[in-house]
């Protein structure tokens, strides 16, 4: 007998039973992969399209299934199961995530299908390894080719942000953020018109991205020095009995925080946001806009509530700060912003500023009233608001174009209202429910943020949250001014016809943003049933 | 199940004006339907008006649970406040629809627009009115400003895009700070033993405190301040009101500024009943201060619609200054202004805008010897002026002695110094009178037309009703009386004894 083999290898028991939501995507990534390398090019578009929204509406009604027969977890006390050798948790919070980022991902999918907008080919670019305005490039574009690898780019994507917010340790979660970053990253440079400015949004985003990645490896180091393993529940034992070196410790939450604050665009690590979200192809920042905020801050709830929830006293006045500024950025600067899509990435800055702020209250089932609302319970329905009105106001400004494609400079918006009365009020609408305004999701996701925030005592943060929310207030009214009450600058801008496709997300993200401003008791209740995370 | 009539009367505006704008472009049929869609909504507030019980409290009530996680229902009900606010929204809806009707035809916006949005603000101010629930209340106290804002901003003078957005900014403002209130309320009724609720009356249980209660009824009373307006967050009124329509100036200073004083007695000193004892010299200060400086500045102004704007800020002062005097004269009076104030603001700018459309000019210097060419709309204007300055006889007279007479118990340094707005009153109304209606015909004024058919309709109920309850205002303070005393006992004061000389071998 080969005693050595027998002592260090046990062949990993995986529950497909309970993880298959994920394995469909990465599946049906990986057959996206080989229908580029098989199929003939004129079939590609609908195979990939079929093959993408099948997979997110399979993958979904699996979480459904998944999520109805959830084991209980620590003697009843919460529900779910740690899977795959103590790598993946598979409890409410990484349930109620997955299913509102395939939702919002199927919504993504088809504008990144939208084909009549650039006369009857996708918005990304041709052949992307052509130079920009060389012979090659023009020679692309007059065959019509398309690049259709962006649909399993897009698949790789969403599955990492699924593993991300669910994985159990830190090297997983690692591998989690490579994997949901590097498709980004690509997707981002491949805009059809101006793709300098893309180019340039895919570099830094790539720079900037794998800098941080760094920190949070250098981060789950210090912490395995601290703590002596990167599973989460180890880290939080050991936390509470502060068995180790506390500079490792404090050194380590640092530079893992500074990881994961970079991915939800927080301040002062949110310089990438405007360039990237400008840059990029809009399809791909809408889907990044909202799909990344919740992989993200499922992510950075997961690490500070279950693997630091010990240490809170010694994160809690660093994200005070970080909540702060964040909101103080983003609204101020956004003042400044002539360019649309500019302007709502600094809005988002923002929000993931309020976003913080609700995270500040550690409000959690055990130490909040039997009907009081959770600070888990208000992030997940804010990120869930802010991820439709996101998607779908990124949607409109697809739609308003001159000669040379989307036109995003402020100025050109003006007489909007009269050109496209339909399309400037859904937008104003939009804008309406960033800003917080009463029967849209905006404001219900900004008082469960801000209540949570209030409940934990921070109570001053929610002041100066408020204040900035009347800061922000103006430049989305600026907004409105600019389409309705003012006149347009010579030709004006012309308000394309989408196909189904455009106008499906568009309607979904309007009709959800007013359904969670009317009638939010719903989509509450689920964030509240998805309960706490497990260790 | 009874009939939710509440519901019917606020749902019946907003579905009205949806319907109006699906209605065909340049014709009348969009303003035929707005009227008598303002008309029936009238009808059937002034039926509930005739079913009204004036001494049983809230009534129509409907209560159900709206967002259970924040503790939100959908809970309305009147009381004789809700009540006469209401019919001062639904009175004023058709007056302003008649009044305006080709006010909005060369805008950049359709005339169905114009309309909807109107009707969209009746629905939306007869909630607020009738909310018995905090959340309720604020949602549609935001909302109210998305349907004015579009009026001010798509319908007006040449600056009406500044007018709105600084409206707006003012507005949110105050908004916001109440929400970081009605958040902090949350926490207040979580912590209780009934758990999260936003009701009235829940509330009202509520233990909190004192510096709590402070905190939070600040955040409500500097946004109500902001609405109603008072000095020093008065400046976005004159503002708006100039580059408004006259009929959206009406609907902003008579129906939702009247939120900004509603605000204060049912939520302010409903729900922190000690906070406001505790601030009432500071408010007293505030609003005498809001009354002789709003008429101070009226007395300087050249702009008509400005100048019938700082004179709202000193009526307001009134309101405010018997609101917190804490008496029953001083609250019943106050209630009775918001609602003389409503009327007799509504004919000055309405019987303005008349005269300002006829002349294209908005100054007082432009004008002159205006009751030559034109009696009917000099008349009519002498008479709306006059209840503005509380002529007895005229509506308002009875309101201003009320509160007058309940701030004198309270302060006689504060009685002494609000009367001076009075005076002052005489001086910015007799003055405006004079220089535009007296004096020799000028040549611009010469032809000026007098009023016609639709304009004499549309003011005739407004100087009616000013004058029948100048004569006549019980059938207005039996309503309010009773909800004036539920109040003044819930803060905990009562009317002082009045002083009787005792004579030393008496005892």
């Amino acid at each position: 007998m080969n005693t050595l083999a027998e002592a260090t290898f046990d062949s990993p028991e995986i529950a497909y039973g309970r993880l298959y939501p994920l394995l469909i995507i990465f599946g049906v990534a990986i057959v996206g992969v080989l229908v580029e390398a098989f199929l003939p090019r004129r079939q590609r578009y609908t195979a990939q399209l079929v093959l993408s929204l099948g997979g997110l509406v399979a993958s979904l009604v699996g979480v459904v299934l998944v999520a109805r027969d959830l084991p209980s977890h620590n003697d009843g006390a919460s529900l779910g199961s740690i899977e795959a050798m103590g790598a993946i948790a598979v409890d409410g919070p990484s349930l109620f995530i997955w299913g509102a980022l395939l939702v919002l991902s199927f919504i993504s999918v088809l504008l990144f299908a939208e084909r009549q907008l650039e006369g009857g080919v996708t918005a990304f670019a041709g052949q992307a390894a052509a130079l920009p305005g060389t012979e090659a490039e023009r020679q692309a574009s007059s065959q019509g080719v398309e690049h259709t690898e962006v649909f399993p780019l897009m698949m790789f994507a969403i599955g990492g942000m699924m593993l991300f917010p669910a994985s159990n340790d830190l090297l997983t979660m690692f591998v989690a953020l490579e994997v949901l970053s590097l498709p980004l990253y690509l997707l981002c440079g491949l805009a059809r018109r101006r793709r300098l400015i893309s180019q340039e949004a895919a570099l830094k985003y790539f720079l900037l991205g794998a800098f941080s990645s760094a920190f949070f490896l250098y981060g789950t180091a210090l912490i395995y020095g601290f703590a002596g393993s990167v599973q989460l529940a180890d880290i939080s034992a050991a936390v509470s009995a502060r068995v180790g070196s506390s500079t490792l410790l404090l050194t380590g939450m640092g530079l893992l925080a500074v990881g994961l604050l970079f991915k939800v665009g927080a301040a002062p690590f949110h310089a990438w946001t405007p360039d990237v979200y400008q840059g990029a192809p809009t399809a791909v920042t809408a889907f990044m806009s909202a799909c990344t905020k919740i992989a993200a801050f499922g992510a950075l709830l997961r690490v500070f509530y279950v693997g630091l929830g010990s240490a809170r006293w010694d994160w809690q006045p660093m994200m005070w700060a970080i909540a702060g500024l964040t909101m103080a950025i983003g609204s101020v600067i956004a003042i400044t912003q002539t360019d649309i899509k500019r302007m709502l990435a600094y809005s988002s800055i923002a929000h993931a500023g309020f976003i913080i702020t609700g995270l500040v209250g550690v409000q959690q089932g055990v130490n909040a009233a039997e009907a009081e609302i959770t600070s888990l319970q208000s992030i997940l329905f804010y990120l869930v608001a802010y991820g439709f009105a996101s998607i779908g106001a990124f949607a409109v400004v697809t739609l308003v174009r001159d000669a040379g494609g989307e036109t995003t400079h402020l100025s050109r918006w003006a007489g909007l209202g009269r050109e496209a009365p339909i399309v400037a009020g859904v937008f104003a609408f939009f804008l309406l429910a960033f800003a917080g305004i009463p029967l849209t999701s905006g404001f219900t996701g900004k008082w469960a943020v801000f209540t949570s925030a209030w409940s934990g005592g921070a109570w001053p943060l929610v002041l100066l949250a408020v204040l900035m929310s009347v800061v922000a207030a103006f430049f989305y009214v600026r907004v409105i001014v600019i389409m309705f009450f003012s006149d347009p600058v010579g030709d004006g801008p012309t308000v394309a016809v989408p196909s189904i496709l455009t106008t499906v997300t568009i309607t979904v993200g309007a009709t959800m943003t007013l359904v969670l401003g009317v009638m939010p008791q719903p989509v509450l209740d689920l964030a509240r049933q998805a309960g706490e995370f497990i260790r | 199940m009874s009939v939710p009539w509440l519901t019917i009367l606020g749902a019946a505006p907003l579905l009205g004006a949806v319907l109006v704008m699906l209605l065909p472009r340049r014709s009348e049929l969009p303003k035929q339907a707005a009227f008598a869609i303002s008309l029936a909504v009238l009808g059937l507030s002034i039926a509930l008006a005739v079913e009204y019980d004036v001494d049983g409290g809230f009534q129509f009530v409907e209560n159900y649970s709206w967002i259970e996680a924040f503790g939100a229902h959908y809970a309305v009900g009147l009381d004789g406040l809700g009540l006469a606010l209401v019919l001062l929204t639904t009175i004023l809806t058709p007056v302003v629809i008649l009044a305006s009707w080709n006010d909005a035809d060369d805008g950049r916006w359709s005339t169905n627009s114009f309309f909807a949005w109107m009707l969209g603000l009746e629905g939306l101010a007869i909630g607020v009115f009738a909310a018995t629930d905090v959340f309720l209340f604020y949602v549609l106290f935001e909302a109210t400003l998305i349907p004015i804002y579009f009026l001010i901003g798509g319908f007006g003078g040449a600056r009406r895009s500044y007018a709105s957005v600084k409206f707006l900014l003012f507005s949110l403002f105050g908004g916001l700070l109440m929400l970081a209130s009605v958040v902090g309320l949350y926490v207040v009724s979580a912590d209780s033993a009934s758990g999260p609720s936003y009701l009235l009356e829940d509330l009202m249980a509520a233990d909190m405190s004192q510096n709590t209660e402070r905190l939070l009824f600040l955040g409500f009373f500097i946004a109500f301040a902001i609405k109603a307006p008072m000095w020093p967050v008065h400046t976005w009124l004159p503002d708006a009101a100039s580059e408004a329509t006259p009929g959206t100036s009406v609907l902003l200073v008579s129906v939702l500024d009247k939120i900004g004083t509603f605000g204060m007695m049912r939520f302010c000193l409903g729900i922190f009943p000690e906070a406001s004892q505790w601030a009432t010299p500071v408010v007293i200060a505030l609003a005498v201060f809001s009354v002789l400086y709003g008429a101070v500045l009226a007395i300087g102004q050249n702009d008509i619609r400005r100048l019938i704007a700082y004179t709202s800020v000193s009526h307001f002062g009134f309101i405010v200054l018997g609101i917190f005097v804490m008496n029953s004269q001083g609250q019943a009076g106050a209630a009775l202004y918001m609602f003389n104030h409503g009327l007799s603001t509504a004919a000055l700018f309405l019987i303005t805008g008349f005269l300002i459309t006829r002349r294209g000019s908005k100054m007082i210097s432009d004008f002159g010897g205006v009751e030559k060419s034109a009696p009917v709309l000099a008349g009519v204007f002498l008479v709306a002026g006059l209840s503005s300055l509380s002529l007895p006889g005229l509506s308002p007279f009875v309101s201003e002695f009320l509160v007058l007479a309940g701030t004198f118990t309270e302060s006689i340094t504060a009685a002494v110094i609000a009367t001076l707005g009075i005076v002052l009153a005489a001086l910015y109304i007799l003055l405006m009178y004079q220089r535009t209606m007296t004096g020799p015909v000028r040549e611009s004024t010469r032809n000026l037309p007098d009023l016609g058919g639709r304009e004499i309709a549309a003011v005739a109920p407004l100087l009616a009703l000013i004058v029948g309850l100048g004569f006549y205002p019980k059938p207005a303070l039996d309503i309010i009386n009773p909800t004036v005393d539920t109040l003044l006992e819930r803060v905990g004061a009562r009317d002082p004894e009045p002083t009787v000389a005792v004579r030393e071998e008496a005892k």
